[in-house]
């Protein structure tokens, strides 16, 4: 599969009031065309960062960024804003978690997709019938009648539709989707998800799903990076990771997930705290939490191994994580 | 054997909003639209539902925080709106709550050690006692002595939503009522805080409702499960029954519509639910379904289904349970 996006020892650090905080330390990651990779983790552990950083949307003065951003072969990191404007929306869409902050409440709604598709130097007329169209194609009820609507007129799922045909409206060839469906009820996040899944077998789009919703990941990834306070810890495909995650902090959160009846046993809990990341060394950022931790794991960066497959994770304890999985499956099957 | 705690009987609960000109004219909010259901002592049930669907709603007027426009509710066997107010302060002591938003759920300026003491002091217990027995509660919730003094800004998430739990529990209560517990939670403290609930039912023989959106939280918690949907109940009965033979369309197609948590069941060409929920002000006389259903009659459109039993303890509330029961 063709490369679409890598991101390469991206670090990004904010300046807070006592020195920086790591938020995303050397995170590595591909993205092929038509593919969806969730990146996905639990807060602060700086998966929207990495969203933001990719758009460049980071409030500039506060951050230090350091890595490579490489889409379809040139380096975002080197672009000038004026250059920048130019993928924003038109190569790269996005859509956030909360639809109503991201429209603007005194236009109605049609208008603002038809301002997007306007961008293109296209004619209102040809705006407004592929504005209808777009509103078709995310599966809006009564497409013409929601676009004379403003968003506080319409439910959540309609303002989410709204923001996907907005983005689609530019044939991106790549959205992100941070956290696409919190805000929303299931019936309704089922809908979302139907919909920009679909996108993705008719158009080809490739998505970089950002989220903390395990149930989405299993419904809708390819595959899946796993991060842990800024740093990814593990990563391959939808099944390497459910059936067979490697790294402790996955394996642990794989049996946290409330998967059967309480009386096939109490789900797995992940003991202290994520450690604070202001002027944080070398060392696992796991590592306090651990159950095979040792004294390496504190001092020094872990390495990145390889599996057979696409199974990448990174930890000292590479045949021990690999025995205690192998042990802790049998016992559990 | 099975004793109900709480009984719900033809509860109702409308809210009058004003509207037209000048707000002359009134509308009616039809929240909770005649729900029958009862709970049992010890048992954890579920109540499922999407926003607006009056789950909510419901838990308020069990607490008595509003009082019900029709019907009535029952804790212990005594009908809670006909308590007077020394009734209602005993009852306020065995009924327990626990809200989503743990950082809303507790008072910024008081001290974890206030807040948990406060319920106690309301209902007369002395200083010292209530000092005391506010420590035990942090031990029985797993949190260290030392958050006594600690402030909520100071906690995480988790460990606000288990003082909260602490708070609730230290009048003894007999039933907890847990609106969203967990929602606002990540996975792994998700998973502390249910296990936490659970132990804690069990050492102390507590009878739970748990609202909750999330059916992969109802089928790791729930003895029994209640669907609501606009303001109605439409099925309700043995979880691991309601899940594995669902009888009403909308709990189909919200089990559907949930992720499974396993990229070996994806859902294929799933029957998913077209439409939103719609409106709980301008209600027709048929099934509030029927305009999101796939097999919608006549008859729905024009008459509500009342819930009936379609195998001993699992009831719903579909006309067709026939044609869509237990076929395999």
């Amino acid at each position: 599969m063709e490369e679409l996006l890598r991101l390469k020892n991206l670090s990004v650090e904010y300046k807070v009031k006592d020195g920086y905080l790591s938020a995303a330390k050397d995170v590595n990651l591909t993205l092929h065309r038509g593919e969806v990779l969730a990146v996905v983790g639990e807060s602060g552990c700086g998966k929207s960062t990495i969203a933001h950083s990719i758009m460049r949307l980071l409030p500039d003065r506060n951050e230090r960024i350091s890595g490579q951003i490489i889409f379809k072969g040139i380096d975002l990191t080197t672009l000038t804003e004026k250059q920048m404007e130019k993928i924003r929306g038109k190569e790269i869409g996005m859509i956030f978690q909360n639809p109503l902050d991201s429209l603007n409440p005194v236009y109605r709604s049609g208008h603002q997709v038809m301002e997007a598709i306007e961008l293109d130097g296209k004619s209102r007329q040809q705006a407004w019938s592929e504005s209808v169209q777009l509103y078709k194609d995310v599966r809006m009820p009564d497409p013409e009648k929601q676009m004379q609507r403003f968003p506080h007129e319409l439910s959540g799922g309609m303002r989410q539709r709204v923001m996907i045909a907005m983005m689609l409206s530019r044939h991106p060839e790549l959205m992100i989707a941070d956290e696409p469906t919190t805000a929303l009820d299931v019936t309704i996040e089922a809908q979302i998800m139907d919909v920009l899944t679909g996108l993705k077998a008719e158009y080809g789009t490739a998505m970089l799903l950002i989220t903390h919703n395990f149930g989405i990941v299993a419904e809708v990834a390819d595959r899946i990076a796993v991060m842990y306070a800024g740093q990814i810890v593990e990563q391959g495909t939808v099944y390497e990771i459910f059936d067979t995650p490697v790294h402790p902090y996955t394996r642990l959160l794989m049996r946290a997930l409330p998967r059967q009846p309480k009386a096939d046993g109490r789900l797995e809990t992940i003991k202290g705290s994520v450690p604070r990341l202001t002027n944080i060394g070398q060392g696992c950022r796991f590592a306090n939490r651990c159950p095979l931790a040792q004294a390496i794991c504190e001092r020094e960066d872990p390495p990145e191994i390889r599996l057979p497959g696409e199974h990448t994770y990174c930890c000292h304890c590479g045949e021990e994580a690999l025995a205690w999985r192998n042990r802790s499956s049998k016992s559990t099957a | 054997m099975a004793e109900p705690v709480i009984e719900i009987h033809g509860l109702k609960k409308y809210f009058k909003i004003p509207c037209g000109f000048l707000g002359l004219q009134t509308q009616w909010v039809h929240a909770i639209d005649g729900i029958d259901m009862a709970v049992n002592k010890g048992e954890i049930v579920g109540l499922v539902g999407e926003s607006g669907s009056g789950k909510t709603t419901l838990a308020r007027v069990i607490l008595n925080l509003t009082t019900a426009t029709g019907g009535f509710v029952r804790l212990n066997g005594n009908d809670i709106s006909r308590l007077n107010q020394r009734q209602t302060r005993k009852m306020r002591s065995e009924v327990a709550v626990v809200f989503q938003d743990p950082a809303g759920n507790l008072h910024p300026h008081h001290t974890v050690g206030q807040s948990i003491m406060r319920p106690m002091i309301i209902h007369g217990v002395p200083r010292q006692e209530a000092y005391e027995r506010a420590l035990q509660a942090l031990d029985l919730v797993k949190m260290d002595r030392m958050y006594m003094n600690a402030f909520p800004a100071q906690l995480s998430g988790g460990q606000q939503q288990r003082i909260a739990i602490a708070r609730a529990l230290v009048l003894n209560p007999k039933i907890m009522i847990l609106d969203e517990p967990t929602s606002a939670l990540d996975i792994s403290v998700q998973a502390q805080v249910l296990n936490l609930l659970l132990d804690l039912q069990e050492e102390m023989h507590l009878t739970y409702l748990i609202i909750t959106h999330d059916l992969n939280v109802i089928n790791y918690a729930c003895d029994r499960v209640a669907v609501m949907y606009l303001g109605k109940l439409v099925e309700y009965g043995e979880t691991a029954a309601v899940l594995r033979a669902p009888v009403h369309p909308y709990t189909k197609g919200l089990m559907a519509a949930s992720p499974l948590l396993d990229p070996h069941r994806r859902h294929k060409n799933p029957d998913r639910l077209s439409g939103d929920p719609g409106s709980l002000i301008h209600i027709g006389p048929g099934c509030r379904f029927a305009p999101r259903c796939p097999q919608a009659t006549d008859r729905c459109r024009t008459e509500s289904p009342t819930l009936r039993e379609t195998e001993s303890g699992h009831y719903a509330g579909c006309f067709f349970p026939e044609d869509t029961g237990v076929t395999k």
